[in-house]
């Protein structure tokens, strides 16, 4: 097919370029931008009409000029040419080698938008993932196939609790069908090197494919990043049947991309300037995970993202939160207090662990001495703020009971070293001796015949 | 001659053409080469814009643009309940079948089977007169729905030919009328009609029945009645979608609409994997069997979402139409006035509030409207609509556009409180924020079927919560020792009824569905015990004793022992109440 190619450009503003009298141009197709100086950059036309199409521009429009620059339109989406070799690899954000491994040569490309899974072919997620973190596990566990972000702010140790959970979660069954995919969009370079090294002491590396974009990389690039990966992801799951956890991190930086794109194109704004359409263009991206009715593998995402101002009401956290199963929310008081890992137990959930946990799964008494725990300590927390107006002296026994209980859960339970792996049966039996700090008649979330088998009834003595 | 278009703009799912002259508005238009569903949504002189309900990539300025005289509608048949349909009625297993795993575009199917054939009994003879609405045949569409094949809407006539009884697909011309003109209308196994516009019938009738839920707090303290409207705000992980699974699974209506509209497509598929082992307590068949989904998930294209709304609720119409009360379930209407106002935006409409469109409040109006009570046409049966519409305010704040504007149009107002579902208390159904307008309608249904004291009950029961919410602001400020000892059993008293009577385990076999009686029983026993206690404090016994931990506990786990055929033995700790507090006054007489 003839590709033909225009010299000079209408407009230039930002990474969006306007080129006039086109004809037999598609929406959404892609686009070759040769600079001046003879680079070329990737592009893809985000609006046309019977003369003039408006591209935005990959690795943004620093270079190009009005009269020279010139434009070549591909005839086809963006596509990425996927197959196993991509595992250990590294790329940049819109899929080009960025390691000196060379470029993926492949007969199988493609389409990084994919089309959304039919709600009919999915396979529900029933199978937990044990992380070794007890508070995961214990009260907002993972389930293979979910999306569980983790809501963190700047400064808080996300980073090391996703590499731990990648870390741990990895020891399955069938250790070979397990790949990590990674997504770097607007990290630093520290960040970023974190992750290398982490993947390397554990192991991993050569399961590992990488999708960096970094804080100095051009910015649109992020809004392409995310894609290119999970349309690895795909790849990987459903044609190799592999287990994929797919780490994406920060999808702050991935939701500034796109406000400053649709800013660019003089769209009206949102909340906090944000497009209207943030939720669904999440949504795109978080619905890719996962499982398919007969077949093998499965995508879980562990997205993380800074909330501005540790403020969960930011339209960031807020759309994710409203998309996500769940969210794994870290706690700046807690982090100053020496809790790692941070985790804000009361904001935190995890939807899918209803339909994983229980007999079947894990233990029969999973669910109910979780939703236990949930209740007890949010009623520490109330304990807390009385005790700070009338003082802990003058509260009643029971409350003070409580302040031990909660003192206890968070030294014990949430904390937890960075290596240190706790399995199912651990953590839930660290919970059973923290919930018979409590007396029997406070425990209204279990059943008398799980408080028979599992409470821990003291003597005269205060002995078990 | 076929009328053809011609595209000159596209911006995602907003297309612009020229040539359109004959075009009507809200006219049903396949859209380029692939030939897209789209909708005129505006026409200006020559030209046109349309929404698409396909994802519009790889699509050229100068392709066609093709006619199909009719506005978009949905084919209203058998083979409508049990399955699950898309934003635009395409059944998503067919889609399955012929495009796999991922939604294809440009996929053409018929909305119901044309192939499949069900055994009709024909209910009319040549020469009756047959009014709009009346029932020319019915069979069985489910095991527990029988279908109703009805003259549609605006006709009318003498019957002139009729087939025999037998087994015959949605094609089939089973009767013939023809009106006073000489017109002749052909009767099928199906009818279509336009999502948008309000089915007709013959007349509204006033609410009076409640639609139970078996969620006590909503039965009980909020309900709603058949016909009537509800709205379920909250934020992210508040619970709107299990509140809403809950009424799909246990409420008393005949058949059940979902519309998962913008959200999460594993909810569908929880959905559908567990309502065929769920069995109908009324029944005692598969929930299935009168359920009816409608996905468009989040990462589906983001204008079909706003069409599910309508499609949903003129699914629904048509069986109210037969006779039948349809509750309607749509989470989350937030996420359909989002679409309205994402195209809204790329139309590059004035907004209003926060970039909704200024007709946002109108078409909610109407939309809460087609719920209602009615007598049909025809027949004149008794059918209903009730619509309970989840709302997903940003940042959990009640105060922005859509939860306001909810609140016009909606009698019951279930407000989800995000720190009950931070402390796991569920559902998280505040009883200070929300409301029910049905209250004063259902009263006397209440009197006559449940209670002559309900009301009384329900009455005590919310004061003694309004009391507690008003201790505790002083407790927070002093602490709990300082009250008076009868207060204290206020707030013992009020734990009972939020423990052991609001909240309500959705995971728990028992636990899940109560039936009205047992909610009388529970909340009655509370209070009860409340009775008892009261006149001990004056003859000061301190609380200590008579907060007796046995006897409070086992009064909490009543709701998860007790099933709804055993309510004697919630009648029977009557006396264990009585020997108990008879026992302490003894003790403290001498
Ligand atoms: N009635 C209930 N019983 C038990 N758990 C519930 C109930 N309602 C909500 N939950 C819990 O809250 C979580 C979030 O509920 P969901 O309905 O998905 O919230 P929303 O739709 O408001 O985001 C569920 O996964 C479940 O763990
Ligand atoms: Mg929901």
């Amino acid at each position: 097919m003839l590709k033909k190619e225009y010299t000079g450009l209408a407009n230039i503003n930002g990474p969006l370029i306007v080129i006039e009298n086109v004809d037999d141009v598609a929406y959404d197709e892609m686009v070759e931008i040769t600079a001046p100086d003879g680079e070329v950059r990737k592009g893809r036309v985000l609006q046309v009409s019977s003369n003039k199409a408006v591209v935005q521009v990959f690795e943004g429009s620093t270079g190009l000029n009005i009269n020279e620059s010139r434009v070549k339109f591909l005839k086809e989406p963006m596509k990425v040419a996927l197959s196993k070799d991509i595992l250990g690899r590294v790329f940049n954000g819109v899929g080009e080698a960025a390691d000196d491994g060379g470029q993926i040569y492949s007969e199988n490309k493609y389409d990084i938008n994919s089309k959304p899974m039919n709600p009919y072919s999915r396979q529900y997620p029933r199978n937990y993932i044990q992380t070794g973190v007890s508070a995961v596990d214990g009260l907002m566990t993972l389930i293979r196939g979910q999306k569980l972000p983790i809501f963190s702010g700047n400064g808080l140790p996300h980073n090391q609790l996703a590499a731990q959970i990648t870390r741990q979660a990895k020891l399955g069954k069938d250790d070979e069908k397990f790949a990590v995919v990674f997504v770097a969009m607007g990290i630093k370079h520290d960040e970023s090197r974190y992750f290398i090294k982490s993947f390397e002491e554990s192991g991993v590396l050569q399961n590992v494919v990488m999708y960096v974009n970094l804080a100095d990389d051009p910015s649109v690039e992020r809004i392409i990043a995310p894609r290119v990966a999970l349309t690895a992801a795909e790849y990987l799951a459903f044609e190799e049947n592999m287990h994929i956890l797919v780490v994406m991190t920060d999808m702050t930086s991935y939701s500034e991309a796109l406000r400053e794109l649709s800013s660019r194109r003089g769209e009206v704004p949102g909340r906090k300037g944000y497009p209207g359409y943030l939720y669904s263009d999440l949504a795109s991206l978080y619905e890719r995970a996962g499982m398919i009715k007969g077949r093998e593998g499965s995508i879980t995402q562990i997205p993380i993202l800074t909330m501005p101002n540790d403020d969960i009401t930011h339209p960031i956290p807020d759309l994710t939160g409203y998309i996500t199963e769940g969210q794994i929310v870290l706690k700046r008081d807690l982090f100053q207090r020496d809790v790692y890992p941070p985790i804000n137990i009361l904001p935190s959930l995890s939807r899918l662990m209803k339909d994983g946990v229980g007999a079947e799964y894990t233990r029969e008494d999973h669910s109910d001495i979780s939703s236990q725990l949930y209740a007890a300590y949010s009623h520490v927390n109330e304990v807390k703020s009385l005790a700070s107006v009338i003082g802990e002296d003058e509260l009643s026994k029971i409350d003070q009971k409580y302040l031990e209980f909660g003192e206890k859960f968070e030294n014990k339970f949430l904390k937890q070293d960075k290596f240190n792996s706790r399995d199912i049966e651990e953590t839930l039996s660290l919970a059973w001796d923290l919930i018979s700090e409590l007396p029997e008649h406070e425990l209204d979330r279990l059943s008398e015949k799980m408080i028979d088998k599992y409470y821990r009834r003291k003597d005269e003595n205060g002995e078990t | 001659m076929e009328k053809q278009g011609k595209i000159t703009f596209i911006n995602g799912p907003v297309v612009e053409a020229e040539n359109m002259t004959g075009y009507i508005m809200r006219e049903l238009v396949y859209v380029g080469k692939l030939k897209l569903v789209g909708e005129i949504i505006e026409l200006d002189g020559n030209s046109a814009t349309i929404q698409v309900y396909e994802e519009t990539s790889g699509m050229k300025p100068g392709e066609p643009v093709f006619s199909t005289g009719h506005p978009l509608s949905v084919q209203l048949g058998p083979g409508i309940i049990g399955n699950i349909f898309d934003g635009i009625q395409r059944p998503l297993p067919f889609l399955e079948e012929k495009d796999g795993p991922f939604i294809q575009r440009g996929t053409r199917v018929s909305a119901l089977d044309p192939e499949k054939e069900w055994e009709l009994k024909i209910l009319i003879e040549e020469g009756d007169y047959l009014k709009s609405g009346q029932i020319v045949a019915e069979f069985d569409e489910t095991s527990v729905i029988i279908h109703k094949i009805m003259v549609p809407p605006g006709k009318e006539g003498e019957v002139i030919e009729r087939v025999p009884d037998g087994r015959y697909s949605i094609d089939h011309v089973i009767a013939k009328i023809k009106d006073k003109e000489e017109n002749i209308t052909e009767i099928k196994l199906y009818q279509e009609w336009p999502i948008r516009k309000p089915r007709p019938y013959l007349d509204r009738l006033e609410l009076g029945v409640p639609l139970l839920t078996g969620q006590r707090v909503l039965d009980t303290f909020f309900p709603i009645a058949k016909g009537g409207t509800a709205a379920i705000p909250g934020g992210f992980g508040a619970g709107k979608t299990m509140t809403q699974h809950q009424l799909a699974k246990w409420s008393d209506a005949d058949i059940i609409i979902y519309i998962g509209c913008g959200e999460r497509g594993n909810e569908m598929t929880d959905v559908l994997e567990e309502f065929p082992e769920l069995e109908d307590p009324e029944t005692g068949k598969s929930m299935m069997e009168r359920t009816v989904l409608i996905a468009n998930t989040s990462n589906m294209p983001v204008s079909a979402r706003e069409a599910s709304i309508y499609t949903g609720i003129t699914l629904g119409e048509y069986y109210r139409d037969m006779g039948y009360h349809v509750a309607i379930m749509a989470d989350s209407t937030s996420r359909w006035a989002e679409a309205l106002r994402e195209i809204s935006g790329r139309l590059e409409e004035m907004p209003a509030e926060e970039g909704f469109p200024a007709y946002l409040p109108t078409r909610l109006a109407e939309f809460y409207e087609r719920a209602g009570y009615v007598k049909t046409l025809g027949e004149e049966n008794e059918g209903s609509i009730s619509l309970i519409g989840a709302v997903s305010p940003p940042g959990a704040d009640f105060s922005e556009p859509v939860t306001q504007n909810t609140k016009r149009f909606v009698r019951c107002f279930w407000a989800l409180d995000k720190s009950l579902a931070a402390s796991r208390h569920f559902p998280a159904v505040s009883w200070l924020d929300s409301y029910s307008e049905y209250l004063n309608d259902l009263e006397p249904w209440y009197k006559d079927n449940v209670n002559e004291e309900w009301f009384e009950l329900r009455s005590r029961a919310m004061s003694l919560l309004k009391e507690e919410s008003r201790l505790q602001d002083i407790v927070q400020l002093v602490g709990e020792d300082v009250l008076p000892d009868n207060q204290r059993l206020i707030l013992e008293v009020a734990k009972l009824i939020k423990i052991g009577f609001l909240q309500q385990n959705a995971f728990d076999d028992i636990d899940r569905y109560s039936d009205i009686n047992k909610q009388y029983w529970l909340l009655k026993i509370i209070l009860y015990l409340y009775d008892q206690a009261q006149p001990l404090v004056k003859k000061s016994v301190p609380i200590s004793q008579l907060k007796n931990d046995e006897l409070f506990n086992k009064l909490l786990r009543l709701k998860n022992t007790v099933a709804n055929d055993e309510i004697d033995k919630i009648k029977e700790f009557r006396q264990e109440i009585d020997d108990f507090y008879q026992q302490l006054a003894d003790s403290y007489q001498k």
